[in-house]
């Protein structure tokens, strides 16, 4: 037993706070906008230049001008502003952001992240990533614990670093790990999902870390 | 002066040689110049650099220059969704330069305002700053970033005045008003030409002292490269989740 990716999202959404501004990436994150709780605000910032995203329009209603960082078409909603790129990192790099939540390839116990090339095979490029895990308040990263029977939470990443001493919280299908990223502190691993146990999420786990369950 | 030329050939008329820098806005195809670069496509001029968030997808935007092989080099922050971009630069025929988003939208921007260097948090402690001066300020570690402009850019906008002043519509901004500024020679293609005085100044997003070329083309196609929706009888949900 382990979270879905639905739980695991709805894990991230816990992390959300009224008033927040929230940049989501690719694939989970993604999910996390359906469980923001109700009466709570949560603007969404589009690193291509749009705060306050709004869902998928209507069938009909499309607009080729109005896509999110994924180029999906969204929607406007009443509190939505339209910016420039250099606006829209000015935010990002600035610290304006609250919150980014992303998936990532590894990640190491000091906070360093890889998510963005696989020397000779992926070549696609790091995005905006490299500046919001540089520049947010709080980085949280959402990911499956292992990927091919090898664990993604690393003493040292061994792919290019998309940040070095970056994330603050990472969420996977088999636990919830704190970081001191700055500091010495190193990770710690504060939940279990339902029905993992510590022996299980200790043999899949490669990084050193201390448990404060 | 005028700056409206009657299309996209006459408006890159004298301006385009080999081994020249370009900028073109537009965020994947979104806010793209298209019909502009497709007259630079067929000027024949070789040897480019072209900096531009992404290479446009298989068959749209600069990757029909690359179908040409009339690009060197790329400066960009993603190139995903494009096979033959892949393709050319594993097997060495283009040069590629990743610039994480932000600091080559800050790059452009410095270009234009003549900031010949910044530093930045992004990228510190990753292959991004190697060989760049790295300076610590306030105790944090910063690497220097420098300028980028152009010998052309092209820009596409949603609405122009013939003094060059420009307004933009939505997600199309993106990269387009800072490569605007950045360029020795600055090209818009508007969706809407109007007399100077028909937009109120106070909404204008970027001014015509940056425009020197204008080309109204009020029928380019507007693509969608991720078409999502949802269903008019369901529930209204966050944004993402369902199709």
């Amino acid at each position: 037993m382990a979270w879905t990716r639905d739980e695991m999202a709805a894990r991230a959404a816990r992390e959300l706070r009224d008033g927040f501004y929230v940049n989501l990436g690719i694939g989970i994150p993604t999910l996390v906008s359906n469980y923001i709780p109700e009466g709570m605000s949560v603007q969404l910032q589009s690193e291509n230049g749009m705060m306050g995203m709004g869902p998928f329009p209507y069938e009909g209603e499309e607009d080729a001008d109005l896509i999110n960082a994924g180029k999906q078409t969204v929607s406007e909603l009443p509190t939505t502003s339209y910016f420039s790129s250099a606006d829209s990192f000015a935010m990002i790099r600035g610290g304006h952001i609250n919150l980014s939540i992303l998936g990532a390839m590894q990640v190491a116990q000091n906070g360093d992240l890889a998510n963005w090339m696989i020397p000779g095979k992926m070549v696609k490029g790091m995005g905006g990533a490299m500046d919001l895990v540089a520049g947010v308040q709080k980085v949280v990263v959402v990911m499956e614990h292992e990927a091919k029977g090898e664990s993604k939470l690393l003493k040292a990443c061994n792919l290019p670093l998309t940040g070095a001493n970056v994330v603050d919280m990472v969420i996977t299908d088999l636990g919830v790990f704190s970081i001191d990223k700055k500091g010495s502190g190193g990770m710690t691993l504060i939940e279990l999902a339902t029905g993992v146990t510590l022996d299980e999420i200790k043999a899949k786990t490669e990084a050193a870390f201390t448990v404060a369950l | 002066m005028r700056k409206v030329y009657p299309d996209a050939t006459s408006a890159l008329e004298g301006v385009c040689k080999d081994g020249m820098t370009i900028m073109a806005g537009g965020f994947g195809i979104c806010g793209l110049p298209e019909a502009l670069i497709n007259a630079l496509r067929d000027t024949g001029v070789k040897g480019l650099t072209a900096i531009s968030n992404n290479a446009g997808i298989d068959g749209v935007g600069l990757s029909r220059l690359l179908e040409t092989r009339q690009i060197r080099k790329m400066v960009s922050s993603y190139v995903g969704e494009n096979k033959l971009f892949a393709e050319l630069y594993l097997s060495g025929q283009l040069e590629l330069e990743f610039n994480p988003q932000g600091t080559l939208a800050e790059r452009i921007r410095a270009g234009g305002a003549g900031i010949p260097a910044f530093y930045t948090k992004t990228g510190v402690g990753t292959v991004i700053a190697e060989g760049k001066p790295v300076q610590e300020f306030d105790g944090e570690k910063y690497v220097q970033e420098r300028w980028l402009r152009a010998d052309l850019s092209l820009v596409h906008a949603y609405m122009a005045d013939t003094e060059g002043n420009l307004v933009f519509r939505k997600t199309a901004r993106n990269f387009n008003p800072m490569m605007a500024t950045a360029g020795k020679v600055t090209v818009v293609q508007c969706e809407h030409l109007v007399r100077a005085g028909d937009i109120n100044p106070d909404h204008i997003h970027t001014p015509g002292i940056f425009v020197h070329r204008i080309v109204h083309v009020p029928d380019a196609p507007k693509r969608i490269e991720n078409r999502t929706t949802r269903k008019r009888t369901s529930a209204a949900a966050g944004t993402g989740g369902d199709i």
